[in-house]
C-alpha cells in the first residue's frame, strides 16, 4: 500500500427522485483512497454504500461535489466518451449475483467480453484470458458453460473477467452476499490474493464482519454519511456504535466487549481467536 | 422436468464436427435441408441415413443422447406420418379400406418419407448444429455471415448479441420456472387440473414472479455489460478470429458430393429398382 | 417440545437424473425424525442434499426408496386425509420474495389460504394474523410487494406460508443475503411463529451462527446422509466431525473449544456469546480475587 490517493471523493451529494419525493442517498460525503488499499466499506442495507460504488465507475452521476480518480475530475460535464470508458476499464466492479453479470455461454468466452469490447487484439485477448483463468484457478472450467459451475466458481469467472481488462481498481459490492461458505471463502481467498499480490486496490462493500476483518481499513457508512473510518481494530473496537448501526461485530470482539462491561479489564480490539486466546492466557495464566 | 430436454444443448467436446467453422456448418445444414426435399427416392433416403449416422459417429456423440431428443417429438412425428397415412389417396385400390380408414400404397410412402424427412432433418441439424457448436460460436457464425447487411444499416451485431444473451440465460430462466413453480406447489397451487382457463389462470403465479425476475436480471446484466466497457459492436474484437481450414473445404465438397449423389438416385434409382 | 415426532423418515434415497450423465445420488439411506414444536436445524454444504430432503417433506419430490411419515401418516400412501400435504407442511423456498405475484400485500399472503379453500373471513384474519408474526404492520395491506425493501418483500413471502398455518413450516436458508437487522427480523418472526402455535420449525441453512442461536435440534447432512444429529449443544460439542466436513462451529464455540483444550475449565458446548461471557466472568472473576 502507498500513500498515493487513487480516488478523492469530495463533498458528494446523491439523491434519487421519484414523482413524489426525494431521497437523499449520500450526503456531502468525501472519502479518499489510497493506490493498493484495501477497503472495506460497512453499512446495512440503503445506507448508500451500494450508490457509492456505482457512482465510483459512472454509472451514476452525483447532484453535486466531486470524485477524482488519479487525479482526473471524472464528473467533469465534458468529460469525453473514450475517457468515460477507460475510467471503467480502470475501476473494475464485480455484482452480488454471479447470474446476472456474466454474458457468454462459455466461461472463456465470458472473460474475453471486457478486452474484446475494448478493441484488443485478439493474440493479447488469449494470452489475458489465459492469465485471469490461471490467477483465480479457473483454468480447467475454461470451455464449461458458467450454468453449470458453484456460486463462487461463477464469481470468480466474473472476476476473472474484470482482471482481464487490466484494472487498477476492483469495486466489490455484495459480491460475498449470495454465496454459501465456500463460495465465500474462494472469493475472499481471490480477493486478498489480487490486493496482496498484484496491487489492485480493492474496495469491498460487504455487512460480513469477518470479511470486513481481512481489510486494511474499514469505513462504515450510515445514512448516506461516513459515521467511522479506520482500521478494523480501531473500528470494531467499539460495539456498541456498530450495533447501534444495525452491524455485526465478530463474536470474540463481542464477547471481550461483554466481559469489559462487567468490570474485567480486557482488551478492547480482540478481533480473532488467537488473540482472544492470547488475551485471556495474559489475564488469567495456567499452571 | 424441464431441466431434462436436451434438445438444442451444446455438448463440448473435440471432434471432427466441434472443430469446423461455424460458417461452414451453417451452409452446410442450408445444403443438407435442401438435398433432403430433393430426395425422392427411398435410395437416397438410405443415403441421407447412412450420412446422419455417420456424422453422429464423426462427432462422437452417443447415440442415446441423440436420439433421445427425438423422443420430445416422436407424438408430433407419429401424428404427422398417421395423417399422411390415411388421407393420401393413390390411384391404384386400397391396399386396407375400413369405414373413413384408407390406406394406399403412396399412403405408406408419404408417411415414411415425411417420417424420415423429418426425423433425418433435426438429427442432422442438432448434431452439425446446436449439439457440436457452442451457441456463441454459432451466433459469431450467423454475425459473420450476415455481416455484408451491416453496409445496408441492418444491426447485425446487435441481433447477434440479443441471440446469445438470449441463449446464455435459457438454463437460468428454465431453472427459475422449475423454482417458482415449486414454490407456488408448495403455496397449494394446481398446474394439472380442471379447464384450459383454469389452468392458464393458475399459470399466472408462475409467469408474473418469471417476467419480473427476467426484467430485474436484464437490467442488472446491462449494468454489467456497461461496466465491462460494452457499447456495441462499432470497436469490438474478438478472442478467437473464424479461419477457414482445409477440413471445412472437405467437409462441404463431401457435402456436395451427397446431393450430386442425391440427384444421381432420383433421376435413374427408379430405372432400375423401380420403386 | 415434546418427544414425538412430526416428521419421520426412513432409509429415504432419492437419485437425480437416473440414466442420464448427470446421474448423481442426492439422498442415500436417510432416516432422522423431527421433533414436534422443536426448531429444528438441517446444515450442510450447497450439495449435501439438505435442500432435497426438506423438498421430500411436502411430496414436492418422489422418493426413489424409503418412506416419510408426516403426524404418522405415509404421505405416499393414497388416502383423502393426506391429500393437501403441502398445507401441513410448509415449505419456504430460498430466495421467497422472487414468488410474489398479487398487486398487494394482502392478495398475497392470502394466495395459499386460498387454495385451501378458507371462508374469507378466516382469510382475512390468518392474513392479519401472519403478518403480525413477521413484523409488517397492517399499513402495508394493500400496498404492492414490489415496492417494499427486499427484507420486507421476503418477510410477506414467508407471511405467505405461514398464513396456511402449517404444522411444520419449512424454510431454506431464510436470510440469505440479508443485513444484519434483516437476518434478525427474520427469525425473529421464525421463532414467534413457533411461541404463538407451538408448531414445529425446520430451519435449512449453512450459518453455524444461526443455528447455535435459533435451534433446539441439528441435523448435519454431508453428501447426501445424516452425519450427525441431537441436541444443538451435543452437536457443536463435535467441532472435529464437523471439520473434518469443512463445517465450522460458531467462532465463540471454537474459542471455548481452545480454551478447554489448553486447560481452562470450561465447556465445549457454548453456543451464544453471552453464555460465554457469563462462565469467563465466573473464572476470571475468580482468578482476581485470589
Amino acid at each position: 500500500m502507498s500513500n498515493i490517493p487513487f480516488i478523492q471523493i469530495e463533498n458528494l451529494n446523491f439523491s434519487y427522485e421519484d414523482e413524489s419525493r426525494k431521497l437523499a442517498v449520500l450526503k456531502n460525503l468525501s472519502l479518499t483512497i489510497e493506490k493498493g488499499s484495501f477497503v472495506a466499506i460497512l453499512g446495512h442495507n440503503g445506507s448508500g454504500k451500494s450508490t457509492l460504488a456505482k457512482l465510483l465507475n459512472l454509472m451514476l452521476l452525483p447532484d453535486s461535489g466531486r470524485i477524482l480518480i488519479d487525479g482526473v475530475d471524472i464528473t467533469d460535464e465534458n468529460l469525453d466518451e473514450d475517457s468515460l470508458y477507460e475510467i471503467r476499464r480502470r475501476i473494475g466492479m464485480v455484482f452480488q449475483n454471479p447470474d446476472n453479470q456474466l454474458v457468454a455461454t462459455v466461461v472463456e468466452e465470458d472473460i474475453a467480453f471486457g478486452p474484446e469490447n475494448l478493441g484488443v487484439e485478439p493474440k493479447e485477448i488469449r494470452r489475458r484470458v489465459d492469465a485471469a483463468m490461471e490467477m483465480l484457478g479457473i483454468s480447467e472450467y475454461a470451455d464449461h458453460s458458467p450454468a453449470k459451475l458453484s456460486g463462487g466458481q461463477k464469481q470468480r469467472v466474473a472476476i476473472a473477467g474484470v482482471i482481464a481488462m487490466m484494472p487498477e481498481c476492483i469495486v466489490f459490492d455484495e459480491a460475498t452476499a449470495m454465496l454459501d461458505p465456500k463460495g465465500r471463502s474462494e472469493v475472499m481467498d481471490a480477493i486478498t490474493m489480487l490486493n496482496r499480490e498484484k496491487g489492485i486496490t480493492v474496495i469491498h462493500i460487504t455487512h460480513n464482519m469477518e470479511e470486513a476483518v481481512l481489510a486494511d481499513r474499514v469505513v462504515v457508512i450510515h445514512d448516506g454519511q461516513i459515521v467511522k473510518d479506520g482500521t478494523p481494530r480501531q473500528v470494531f473496537s467499539n460495539v456498541e456504535e456498530l450495533v447501534s448501526r444495525e452491524l455485526d461485530v465478530p463474536q470474540v470482539t463481542k464477547l471481550f466487549h461483554l466481559l469489559r462491561q462487567r468490570g474485567i479489564s480486557v482488551a478492547k480490539d480482540v478481533l480473532t481467536e488467537e488473540e482472544a486466546v492470547k488475551a485471556l492466557l495474559d489475564l488469567h495464566p495456567k499452571k | 422436468m424441464l431441466k431434462d430436454i436436451t434438445f438444442g444443448q451444446y455438448f463440448p467436446g473435440n471432434s471432427f464436427l466441434h472443430k469446423l467453422d461455424p460458417r461452414v456448418k451453417i451452409l452446410s445444414v442450408i445444403l443438407l435441408i435442401v438435398w433432403i426435399f430433393m430426395a425422392n427416392h427411398i435410395l437416397s433416403y438410405a443415403l441421407l441415413l447412412v450420412t446422419c449416422f455417420a456424422m453422429i459417429f464423426m462427432a462422437k456423440l452417443p447415440f442415446k443422447t441423440v436420439f433421445r431428443s427425438i423422443k420430445g417429438i416422436i407424438l408430433i412425428l407419429l401424428i404427422t406420418a398417421l395423417i399422411n397415412l390415411f388421407m393420401t389417396k393413390g390411384q391404384g385400390s386400397p391396399l386396407l379400406d375400413y369405414g373413413p380408414f384408407t390406406i394406399y400404397e403412396e399412403g405408406i410412402w408419404r408417411a415414411v418419407k415425411m417420417f424420415l424427412r423429418i426425423t433425418i432433418l433435426l438429427v442432422m441439424t442438432s448434431v452439425v448444429l446446436t449439439y457440436t457448436t457452442s451457441p456463441i460460436a454459432l451466433t459469431d457464425g450467423i454475425e459473420r455471415l450476415l455481416s455484408p447487411l451491416a453496409v445496408m444499416h441492418v444491426p447485425v451485431h446487435d441481433f447477434a448479441m440479443m441471440m446469445s444473451i438470449a441463449l446464455r440465460f435459457i438454463p437460468t430462466l428454465i431453472e427459475e420456472t422449475d423454482k417458482i413453480m415449486s414454490a407456488q406447489k408448495a403455496r397449494g397451487a394446481d398446474f394439472t387440473s380442471g379447464g384450459i382457463v383454469k389452468r392458464v389462470k393458475a399459470l399466472l403465479p408462475v409467469l408474473i414472479p418469471l417476467f419480473i425476475s427476467a426484467f430485474r436480471r436484464a437490467e442488472e446484466l446491462a449494468t454489467a455489460m456497461e461496466c465491462r466497457c460494452y457499447r456495441g459492436g462499432t470497436g469490438r474484437t474478438r478472442m478467437k478470429i473464424l479461419k477457414l481450414h482445409i477440413s471445412d473445404g472437405v467437409f462441404l465438397g463431401a457435402l456436395i458430393l451427397l446431393g450430386v449423389g442425391v440427384i444421381l438416385v432420383n433421376a435413374y434409382a427408379g430405372a432400375i429398382v423401380g420403386f | 417440545m415434546s418427544n414425538e415426532s412430526v416428521i419421520k423418515t426412513e432409509a429415504l434415497t432419492y437419485v437425480y437424473g437416473e440414466g442420464t450423465p448427470f446421474y448423481r445420488v442426492a439422498l442415500h439411506d436417510v432416516s432422522l425424525s423431527i421433533k414436534q414444536g422443536s426448531v429444528t436445524g438441517v446444515i450442510g454444504h450447497t450439495g449435501s442434499g439438505k435442500s432435497t430432503l426438506v423438498q421430500h417433506f411436502n411430496k414436492l419430490l418422489r422418493p426413489n426408496s424409503g418412506k416419510i411419515y408426516v403426524s404418522g401418516k405415509d404421505i405416499w400412501e393414497k388416502s383423502e386425509e393426506n391429500g393437501k400435504i403441502c398445507f401441513k407442511v410448509g415449505l419456504v423456498f430460498q430466495y421467497p420474495e422472487y414468488q410474489l405475484f398479487e398487486e398487494s400485500v394482502e392478495a398475497d399472503i392470502a394466495y395459499g389460504p386460498k387454495n385451501m379453500g378458507l371462508s374469507d373471513s378466516e382469510i382475512a384474519l390468518r392474513v392479519r394474523k401472519s403478518m403480525k408474526l413477521v413484523g409488517l404492520s397492517e399499513q402495508y395491506l394493500g400496498q404492492s410487494p414490489f415496492e417494499l425493501s427486499g427484507g420486507q418483500k421476503r418477510r410477506v413471502a414467508i407471511a405467505g406460508i405461514m398464513a396456511m398455518e402449517p404444522d411444520v413450516l419449512v424454510l431454506d436458508e431464510p436470510a440469505a443475503g440479508l443485513d444484519p437487522r434483516g437476518r434478525s427480523e427474520i427469525f425473529g418472526g421464525i421463532l414467534r411463529y413457533r411461541e404463538e402455535t407451538g408448531k414445529t420449525v425446520v430451519i435449512v441453512s449453512h450459518s453455524m451462527e444461526d443455528m447455535a442461536s435459533y435451534c433446539d435440534e441439528v441435523i448435519v447432512m454431508n453428501r447426501g446422509e445424516v452425519y450427525l444429529s441431537g441436541g444443538t449443544r451435543d452437536v457443536f460439542s463435535h467441532a472435529k466431525e464437523l471439520s473434518e466436513v469443512h463445517l465450522d462451529v460458531p467462532q465463540i464455540t471454537s474459542l471455548m473449544g481452545k480454551l478447554a483444550d489448553i486447560g481452562y475449565d470450561v465447556p465445549r458446548n457454548v453456543l451464544t456469546v453471552e453464555e460465554a461471557a457469563d462462565i469467563l466472568t465466573k473464572i476470571l472473576g475468580g482468578g482476581k480475587a485470589c
